[in-house]
């Protein structure tokens, strides 16, 4: 409790929290609002919004409701998001826990292949990955980890190092604990704290990344992505702009939250070291 | 100049292996990849389907997959990306014509992001706390939030189609003949919306980390012997703090590289940029496998020379580094 008291106590952490509270509201919410296939032709082509009640934000290009696909949109952002950044940090805690506890030659390939995935453009190899495995939303999911695992695994290593170095690690050396039940039960665990604080950024260069590949065409293509609403609306920008401009509010307002309440966390987890 | 010339050395070293990795693992795509390159060619140019054996065992294709690797390696050492199969030419002349656009979009990019960004952000750190340190802190957070595309449609819709200022697209102005300063001026115009687009997103990270930087200067104990000796504020801010903080975004200069590499894909699809990044979609639009990881590999080159000439700028500003060489 205390700690969620000190959570609440900058008006950032407020609003990031706050709009992370409606996002997931929105996103839960958009089976029951809008049931039904949010791609269907719902009214007239290019409605512009606030025209006709039931259609509050319009329609696009094809007669789909805007509001509906803004709704559903909210879904795969969230869920690629989230799912990404898991599989980046558990990814990255494995490989970063496994360099720094083995240490010589194991440690030097894997931060050689750290590197590798660091200098290769991870938007660049996302593309490719897609394309050569085809759009699905897992592989959109895999595609974005496979670039977002190296700095997790670059932290959790460097935590490692100094663990392995401490007084309970030699303890169940000497009861005789395999060491890789030591490296994953004993110190793992301790060196997540730090891997988690970059959950907020993992997570929302994950959303980024998912719209800049639906937007190029490479989303989930059964699915109502922000960033393929964006590419959709591209084609009538000059007469009807809100449709592009609209769907990436939304992506700014979503990124925006993650960043916002990520900074409250290590704000207040920082307030809590520095008083004990 | 014996200190830059070994950290060059030992770079250039790690620099080979991170090299090779990238191959093998561009190597393995490739072999992921439904169809080779034989399917590839046989489908552009409609060939007949009894060449295909034929084709596969000139290529090498029917070898095994180690055979292939060395292949693929010993073309590589040749500079020889292979044929690419949308534009019928060597994947090595395609990337080559394209690179100019990429590089000038990029420079003029991370020019923008680290001017501004280290400006706006001394100016936040010479009083932190402040309003404007936590405005323009704010400020740079939704910035940094916003996807360099859609920032790009707005620009777009702003300057190119409302105010009809600059033009909506493209490097410079098609079958204009221009030649010397008028060319140069027509490519400017046409660069300031995808610079813009691609740099402000950026100049957040620059603008936080000098802030971050200056906020920690601060409380060090050359500051209060600055502020003893009664210098005025602002030789301390300039001289003191911010020098302090400057040097870590140096090394941020040569990280970031990738990411605005990768930024400038989808920028460059927005503003029909003909640089590598609209190239990589190209590819993928026409399923050309080969010419997208020929992209990749020369992009990986790409960023490894820049954080080389970034180690050397830090070891230029920096007279510590390379001198304890040997312990780090």
């Amino acid at each position: 409790m205390k700690r969620l008291h000190r959570f609440f106590q900058t008006p950032e952490a407020i609003a990031g929290a706050l709009i992370l509270a409606l996002l997931v509201a929105i996103a839960l919410a958009a089976p029951l609002l809008f049931p039904g296939d949010p791609q269907a032709i719902a009214g007239p082509a290019l409605l512009p919004p606030l025209q006709n009640w039931s259609l509050p934000l319009g329609t696009d290009r094809l007669g789909r409701d805007v509001l509906a696909e803004l709704f559903h949109g909210a879904r795969t952002s969230l869920a690629v998001g989230l799912a990404a950044a898991a599989a980046a940090l558990l990814v990255g805690a494995v490989v970063g826990t496994l360099a720094g506890f083995a240490g010589g030659l194991i440690d030097e390939v894997l931060m050689r292949i750290t590197d590798a995935f660091q200098t290769v453009p991870s938007f660049l190899l996302a593309l490719a990955f897609v394309s050569i495995v085809g759009p699905s939303l897992g592989v959109v999911i895999a595609a974005i980890a496979l670039g977002a695992w190296t700095g997790p695994a670059r932290v959790a290593r460097a935590e490692v190092l100094s663990i392995r170095e401490r007084d309970y690690v030699a303890g169940a050396r000497v009861i005789g604990m395999h060491p890789l039940e030591i490296a994953f039960r004993e110190v793992l665990p301790n060196a997540l704290p730090p891997v988690l604080a970059l959950s907020s950024v993992i997570v929302a260069a994950a959303i980024l990344t998912e719209a800049a590949l639906s937007f190029l065409g490479l989303g989930d293509p059964n699915r109502v992505t922000w960033g393929g609403m964006i590419a959709e609306g591209r084609t009538v920008l000059r007469t009807a702009p809100l449709l592009s401009i609209v769907p990436g509010i939304a992506l700014v307002l979503t990124v925006l939250g993650v960043y916002l309440a990520g900074e409250g966390v290590v704000e207040s987890t920082a307030v809590r070291r520095s008083l004990s | 100049m014996t200190r830059a010339l070994t950290l060059l050395r030992r770079r250039l070293v790690g620099s080979v292996f991170v090299l090779l990795i990238v191959v093998i693992g561009s190597f393995l795509l490739l072999e992921a990849a439904p169809g080779d390159a034989v399917d590839a060619y046989i489908v552009s140019t409609g060939g007949d389907a009894g060449m295909i054996e034929l084709l596969r065992h000139r290529w090498g294709l029917d070898q095994s997959e180690l055979t292939r690797l060395a292949n693929y390696l010993w073309a590589l050492l040749h500079l020889d990306l292979g044929q690419s199969v949308t534009f019928s030419r060597p994947i090595r002349d395609v990337i080559l014509e394209r690179l100019p656009s990429t590089l000038i979009l990029m420079g003029s990019a991370t020019a923008l992001s680290f001017g501004l960004g280290s400006a706006l952000g001394i100016y936040a750190g010479a009083r932190p706390g402040s309003f404007r340190d936590r405005f323009l802190s704010i400020g740079s957070l939704a910035l940094y939030a916003v996807p360099g595309f859609w920032l790009g449609l707005v620009l777009i819709v702003v300057f190119a189609v409302d105010l009809r200022w600059l033009p909506i697209g493209g490097i410079e102005t098609v079958a204009s003949a221009k030649t010397g300063v008028a060319r140069a001026r027509d490519i400017a115009a046409h660069l300031v919306l995808p610079v813009s687009a691609l740099g402000f997103i950026y100049l957040a990270l620059y603008l936080r980390m000098m802030r971050a930087g200056m906020a920690e200067a601060w409380r060090q104990d050359f500051v209060l012997a600055a502020r003893a000796r009664g210098l005025p504020r602002r030789r301390i801010v300039l001289a003191h703090v911010a020098r302090n903080a400057l040097l870590p975004l140096v090394t941020m200069l040569g990280l970031q590289s990738a990411q605005m590499l990768g930024g400038s894909v989808v920028i460059e699809s927005v503003f029909a940029v003909p640089g590598l990044g609209r190239l990589a979609q190209e590819a993928v639009a026409g399923r050309d496998t080969p010419l997208l990881l020929g992209i990749i590999l020369v992009s990986a080159v790409l960023v490894i020379v820049i954080n080389l000439l970034v180690d050397l700028a830090y070891a230029f500003l920096d007279p510590r580094v390379g001198a304890g060489e040997a312990v780090a």
